[in-house]
């Protein structure tokens, strides 16, 4: 027992040392000033606010696909009042900017409501507004300041049929299928040779985006022959750090656990655990925000036929497909792999076969674990990252294994393609804030016609 | 430091609204996790159900703050219903996975815009606990000398541990009788009950029904303590922190989610209150510890007791080991 006290605490001191190490050079680089980000540049800035008794609606249409970004001239705006009479018209100038005046003192118009109307005919071509529900905006009047709005102009969606956008959901779909496989091999993987539920897993996709983030942060930069290389060594660097901890995870925590014969009860509250200490932990060192990486964070996106795809999600497409193929090989074809699934079927059998299980275990932690570092970094890439990137998306591996089959190696990938798919191509109907909604009800209802998933052997669960 | 103040604040928590919301909440899973055996990791999601149920039918239908009550319990069978039918005749794991999953379901649902005329979105719902403020016979704040609350808070406080009263009797009633006994077999041998021709399933779909309204009048608590409820306040880890709170005092025993919650709340807001002070007083520099990260130190710390504890002494403080045999079920 003590030898296990001990074993944990240096699993706890190796990993809090290693971030704190880490993300301590992170914090100190992060300081310094920052490149051009999403600060307003010179070029689109807001029209100064007069401080007179009268209030104006002021504001700017910025083009973002340029940085900095760029002033949008001749958009007509146009304001409306509660009942619907135009108040007031403008068109922006050469600095992107407007200033309608409303009509009446201050105190006229205080608590009232005025819309914001943009003539998307104006727009120049190729050009639309971020956000198509900005059209009308409205505006309450709670100060006596004048009022700046912003209107972000991006591109034009091409195709608007129905099947251009069910592809391009699709296309996503694809990318976070992929990522959402490469977590979920290795929670079924671990759950089928050693029975765990590891509800930590998710911290193991966020350790990958932070350890990357930490390499990002490193002073200077890393090149070979002239191009910027330091993302893809920080996903390397992921890659082996992330099976380094799961190897640490296995070594200090749940391999003592199995050898004392702690049911799988309390190994999953232990995992829970787990998982609350490590994600505060990771707040605690990388803060709360969401953050994004130095490089790839924003890209022009490549036109395929009616399809909008950037070269980040090509390559996260094209690596994730690389690593999963990989991954079936090595457990289809080697000797590892055929043990891997021998314990995942029968723990008893193959150990009674001669295979070495606690090897294997081992194995299958550095190799989940790294898988699923990898997935945190690329996700970090696709869609930014805060310290609770995996806890979020933990249910929806869940649901990715359980539909394929708990414990089966195919029925992850097979579930998190579905789910993947699923969720982006459902918010063709389903509001958008509601697409993990439906992918968790999916898992219910799956439970409830074949429990043993997809690919489960059809065996009592219970 | 003033540590005299720091003691006192540790009480006030210890005894005040959010220890009660937590010892309903663990009531309920004593009775699913310390008596049957069912790991609902969903408790948040009951909770939930309970609070909005009431909240709604009072704010946005109009309707009586008791029928609100009532209907809350209703919904909490109903989803317990719900998810049992799926999930209980399966291995423990199938359910923690849904209750959980339904938890959140429940969590984004409400909190959704498709339905901000109903639940208010992600502001939540206000205006529905006048009638059980107007009830409240304080109208100064408690002041016991060295600890005082608000008096909506010492409102909450009275009816609040009342119910937990109640809860803990009926929950020891039910666990003496006979049928409290078929319960505790079934955590221990499922297969042996169903040998004696009990109906196993529908013991554990009572018992989840039963555990459930616990975690409703932990929801109603929840919105009547602070006259608002909105999604956050059933976060998943809502129910992680309730298991917390059931496994230091020791699950299957009636009062173990009572002592649980006085102990998770005192050493919970100490730990809080002494790591800011001693950030802002430079105790421990900034270098090392902001006062921004002074309040997560208190999150580690239980993220670490929960392990060790499941590890070490997984009965609790007041638990016997015998009585619980974790085991694969």
């Amino acid at each position: 027992m003590h030898t296990g006290l001990r074993r944990i605490a240096a699993l706890f001191l190796l990993a809090v040392v290693t971030v704190l190490a880490v993300l301590s050079t992170a914090q100190a680089a992060s300081a310094a000033p920052r490149a051009s980000g999403d600060g307003a540049p010179a070029e689109c800035t807001l029209p100064e606010a007069t401080d007179d008794d009268t209030i104006s609606i002021i504001g700017r249409v910025c083009d973002t696909r340029e940085t900095p970004q760029a002033p949008v001239e001749g958009v007509a705006i146009s304001v409306e009042d509660e009942s619907g009479n135009t108040v007031g018209e403008a068109t922006t100038g050469a600095n992107g900017t407007f200033d309608i005046p409303l009509p009446g003192t201050t105190l006229d118009n205080l608590g009232k409501t005025y819309t914001v109307l943009i003539d998307e005919e104006s727009m120049p071509e190729g050009a639309a507004l971020r956000n198509p529900d900005d059209v009308d905006r409205p505006v309450k009047i709670n100060l006596d300041n004048d009022v700046s709005v912003t209107f972000p102009v991006g591109e034009a969606a091409l195709g608007q049929g129905w099947l251009t956008q069910a592809l391009q959901l699709f296309v996503g779909g694809i990318v976070f299928s992929v990522l959402l496989a490469m977590a979920a091999l290795g929670l079924s993987m671990i759950f089928g040779t050693t029975g765990l539920t590891n509800f930590a897993h998710g911290e193991l996709v966020t350790f990958g985006a932070l350890i990357a983030y930490t390499v990002d942060q490193m002073p200077g930069e890393i090149r070979i022959g002239g191009t910027d290389v330091t993302m893809i060594v920080a996903v390397v660097v992921t890659f082996l750090a992330g099976g380094a901890f799961g190897f640490l995870n296995d070594k200090a925590l749940w391999g003592p656990l199995r050898a004392r014969g702690t049911g799988i009860i309390a190994m999953m509250i232990v995992s829970i655990g787990l998982s609350i200490f490590l994600r505060n932990v990771f707040q605690y060192l990388a803060g709360g925000q969401t953050r994004n990486y130095s490089q790839y964070a924003a890209v022009q996106p490549i036109a395929i036929g009616p399809l909008l795809v950037t070269p980040k999600d090509m390559a996260v497409i094209g690596l994730g497909v690389v690593v999963l193929v990989v991954v079936s090989l090595l457990l289809a074809k080697t000797r590892i792999g055929k043990a891997t699934r021998a314990v995942a079927d029968n723990p008893a059998l193959a150990s009674a076969s001669g295979i070495n299980v606690e090897r294997v275990i081992s194995v299958v932690w550095t190799g989940g674990a790294a898988l699923a570092a990898l997935s945190g970094v690329l996700l970090g890439l696709t869609q930014g990252f805060d310290y609770q990137l995996g806890f979020k998306i933990l249910l929806l591996i869940f649901a990715a294994v359980v539909l394929g089959g708990l414990g089966t190696i195919w029925g992850a990938m097979v579930g998190a393609f579905i789910i993947g798919i699923f969720i982006e191509v459902s918010t063709l109907i389903v509001p958008a804030e509601l697409k993990f909604v439906g992918a968790l009800l999916v898992l219910i209802v799956v439970l409830l016609i074949r429990p043993q998933g997809l690919l489960g052997k059809a065996q009592r669960v219970g | 430091m003033n540590w005299e103040n720091i003691f006192s604040l540790a009480v006030q928590q210890a005894l005040g609204p959010s220890a009660v919301i937590y010892c309903l909440a663990a009531i309920g899973l004593n009775v699913h996790f310390g008596y049957t055996g069912l790991l609902n990791f969903g408790q948040a999601g009951f909770m939930a159900v309970g609070g909005y149920g009431m909240a709604s039918i009072v704010s946005t239908w109009g309707l009586p703050f008791w029928l609100g009550i009532l209907v809350g319990l209703a919904l909490t069978v109903v989803l317990a219903l719900l998810l049992g039918v799926p999930t209980l005749r399966l291995r423990a794991d199938y359910l923690a996975i849904v209750t959980i999953a339904a938890a959140e379901i429940i969590r984004q649902t409400v909190g959704s815009v498709s339905l901000l005329e109903y639940f208010g979105g992600q502001d939540g719902l206000t205006g529905f606990s006048g009638p059980f403020r107007s009830l409240n016979p304080f109208s100064g704040p408690l002041d016991l000398g060295f600890v005082s609350w608000r008096a909506n808070d010492a409102w909450v406080m009275v009816v609040g541990w009342s119910l937990v009263a109640i809860s803990c009797l009926i929950v020891w009633l039910l666990m003496r009788s006979p049928w409290g006994r078929v319960l505790k077999s079934i955590r221990e041998d499922e297969d042996a009950v169903r040998s004696l021709g009990k109906n196993v399933y529908s013991y554990k779909m009572q018992a989840l029904v039963i555990g459930g309204l616990f975690g409703a009048l932990a929801g109603f608590i929840t919105a009547l303590r602070s006259a608002a409820i909105n999604p956050s306040f059933f976060a998943t880890d809502i129910t992680f922190f309730a298991y917390t709170v059931l496994l230091v005092g020791g699950a299957a025993r009636v009062l173990g989610p009572v002592a649980g919650a006085l102990i998770f709340w005192f050493l919970l807001s100490f730990l809080d209150l002494f790591f800011i002070s001693a950030a802002r007083t430079g105790l421990i520099s900034a270098e090392i510890m902001t006062p921004n990260q002074a309040s997560l130190v208190r999150f580690i710390f239980m993220g670490l007791a929960l392990m060790l504890l499941m590890i070490f002494r997984p009965q609790g403080i007041f638990g016997d080991r015998k009585e619980l045999a974790l085991d694969a079920r």
